[in-house]
């Protein structure tokens, strides 16, 4: 049984239509590229399935269950995380905090017993901010705890978006353009992370990337958008060899 | 290990306020703060309160509200009716004042927290003015000539317990996960949401406790002055203490305590010079702003910790003068 199931997935703003057609089927521990061409829709069809935009037409299945007008954050809840093409952290908090915020859903001490620091507060406290700093720890962002995020250097930060997003243990994790910036060398050890991080978490993972050499080397099966809709999956290998993904890519032959 | 530390940092700023009250209460009971000083130093208590709750709105949530004053009046005004007319003790006229205040923020904050930016801000703006003049045009709280003979029950101690309780009960809040929830909005709403947190309920939560804490002001206001007046409640009340939030640094507790009693006790210093008092008041305003736009404290809180840093620092500096 497919673990995310986007069927006939669209989205008009005014006159656009950015997502025409989307239908993409991942089976549990996938580990699925998105590619296209610049403003091929990919982060719009993220949005689709985060809940950001609700989709003009068409369904979307995570788990079994409809997720189609569910807000982000329940969406978050039922199991999907990201990650954003232009970083999003908690740029004024330290690194810490932000691996804290994301346990937040799974806190279950309540209003009352914080106001008053009674109860489950002060065991589940501890509990937390050992959590944060095993994440850390595997993201080797431990000795950093305190630091303020926004002061990481440009790969911690990525790094430290992926860790926030794992900490609040998804099924499914969205990686947009998580090599975006990164030089080949940091991109090698990504991939190797973004392996190792899917077996130890038992993840599905899907992501967006231009980096081909990160898309063929780890991705299992790969879709293809392009003004919209998707016009070809498979393996690296086939897609390599699409005829219509490379004249999606460079132009038509004359 | 964590835990004790914690309890140890609450217990030594519990007794922190023990020896501030022991001395305050002192020098009131001999004689040597008078009672105009004592007027300020409640109005200093009452400041903290407002302004410490209305941080936890604009600073640490990051939504910007600018009604606090009608929060204060429907404080004041209902912990009045509860105590004349009703003739509840006073610890139950606050409770009422702050349930009041509380019920009223999140009625409004439902709708009006859909909206961020300037448009909050008018939102609350005009939220505070339909408040005062409502309250204006009621016969059965006095109207234009406010609200007579409420006994005056609040005292330094009733003033100096409340202080104390609010800025524990917002501090807690603030370091929980609750608040940490708060401050992710501020920081990035999108990411906030993506972290699986509810923004619109926490939003709400926010600014139902701060309406709910200036209740509790507004009604301590109300039992020291022995009248409510929709005179003492207009949006200059709430810029004044949004002066106070933004002065002491957004997203700072102890900054806002700082900036309230500073801004207090430089208004009470000036009563004497009232042609003077606000030109000096935004002259300084206009400098702090000039050279320290993010606040007193920006949003760090003063800590032991910094304090020892900064001694130390001068004491480096004096070792390497010699």
């Amino acid at each position: 049984m497919a673990l995310l199931k986007a069927t006939k997935l669209s989205i008009v703003f005014g006159g656009l239509r950015a997502v025409s057609n989307f239908n993409v089927e991942i089976a549990p521990g996938e580990l699925i590229g998105l590619i296209g061409p610049n403003g091929a829709g990919k982060t719009t069809a993220f949005n689709l399935l985060t809940g950001v935009y609700e989709p003009t037409e068409g369904q979307i299945e995570f788990d079994g269950q409809s997720i189609v007008g569910m807000k982000p954050y329940q969406i978050t809840q039922r199991g999907i995380a990201r990650t954003f093409q232009n970083i999003r952290l908690f740029a004024d908090l330290t690194v810490l905090d932000n691996v804290k915020i994301a346990y937040h859903f799974h806190v279950k001490y309540g209003l009352m017993e914080s106001l008053f620091r009674i109860g489950r507060y002060h065991s589940e406290e501890d509990e937390i901010e050992q959590k944060a700093i095993e994440f850390l720890e595997i993201f080797q962002l431990a000795d950093k705890k305190d630091e303020i995020a926004k002061n990481l250097p440009y790969g911690e930060q990525r790094r430290l978006e992926i860790a926030r997003a794992l900490a609040a243990q998804p099924k499914l994790l969205l990686l947009d353009e998580p090599a975006a910036g990164m030089n080949p060398q940091e991109t090698q050890q990504l991939m190797e992370m973004i392996r190792w991080i899917k077996d130890k978490f038992n993840l599905t993972i899907l992501l967006i990337e231009h980096d081909m050499s990160l898309v063929m080397g780890v991705c299992e099966r790969i879709y293809v958008l392009d003004y919209g809709s998707i016009i070809a999956q498979g393996t690296p290998n086939e897609i390599k060899n699409n005829p219509r993904v490379i004249e999606a890519y460079l132009g038509e032959e004359v | 290990m964590k835990l004790l530390q914690k309890t140890k940092t609450d217990l030594m700023a519990l007794v922190a306020c023990a020896v501030v009250y022991a001395i305050i209460q002192g020098l009131i009971l001999a004689d040597i703060i008078g009672p105009f000083w004592q007027l300020n130093i409640v109005l200093i208590g009452i400041n903290i309160i407002l302004v410490v709750s209305l941080n936890l709105i604009n600073g640490f949530t990051g939504q910007f509200s600018i009604g606090h004053a009608g929060f204060m009046a429907v404080g004041a005004y209902v912990s009045a009716v509860l105590s004349v007319k009703f003739q509840m003790p006073f610890l139950v006229a606050i409770a009422g004042g702050a349930l009041g205040a509380g019920v009223l923020g999140f009625a409004i904050g439902l709708p009006t927290l859909r909206l961020n930016g300037d448009y909050l801000a008018i939102a609350t703006l005009g939220l505070g003015e339909i408040i005062r003049i409502s309250i204006l045009n009621i016969s059965y709280v006095g109207g234009a000539s406010g609200f007579m003979g409420i006994p005056r029950y609040t005292n330094f101690t009733w003033m100096f317990i409340f202080t104390v309780f609010t800025v524990f009960v917002i501090k807690n809040f603030i370091d929980s996960t609750h608040g940490r929830a708060c401050i992710s909005i501020r920081e990035n709403e999108i990411a906030a949401e993506a972290m699986g947190i509810d923004t619109t309920r926490y939003k709400v939560l926010a600014f139902t406790i701060g309406a709910a804490f200036a209740g509790v002001a507004g009604s301590l206001f109300s039992h020291y002055f022995y009248i409510a007046h929709p005179a003492s409640f207009t949006f200059m009340k709430s810029f004044d203490i949004l002066t106070m939030v933004v002065l002491g640094g957004l997203g700072s507790i102890t900054g806002s305590i700082t900036a309230a009693i500073l801004l207090t006790f430089v208004s009470a210093a000036l009563a004497s010079y009232p042609e003077w008092r606000m030109i000096i008041y935004s002259v300084m305003l206009i400098i702090l702003m000039l050279y320290r736009p993010q606040g007193l404290f920006g949003n760090k809180e003063l800590s032991l910790k910094m304090l020892s840093r900064w001694t130390g620092g001068k004491n480096n500096g004096s070792t390497q003068g010699n």
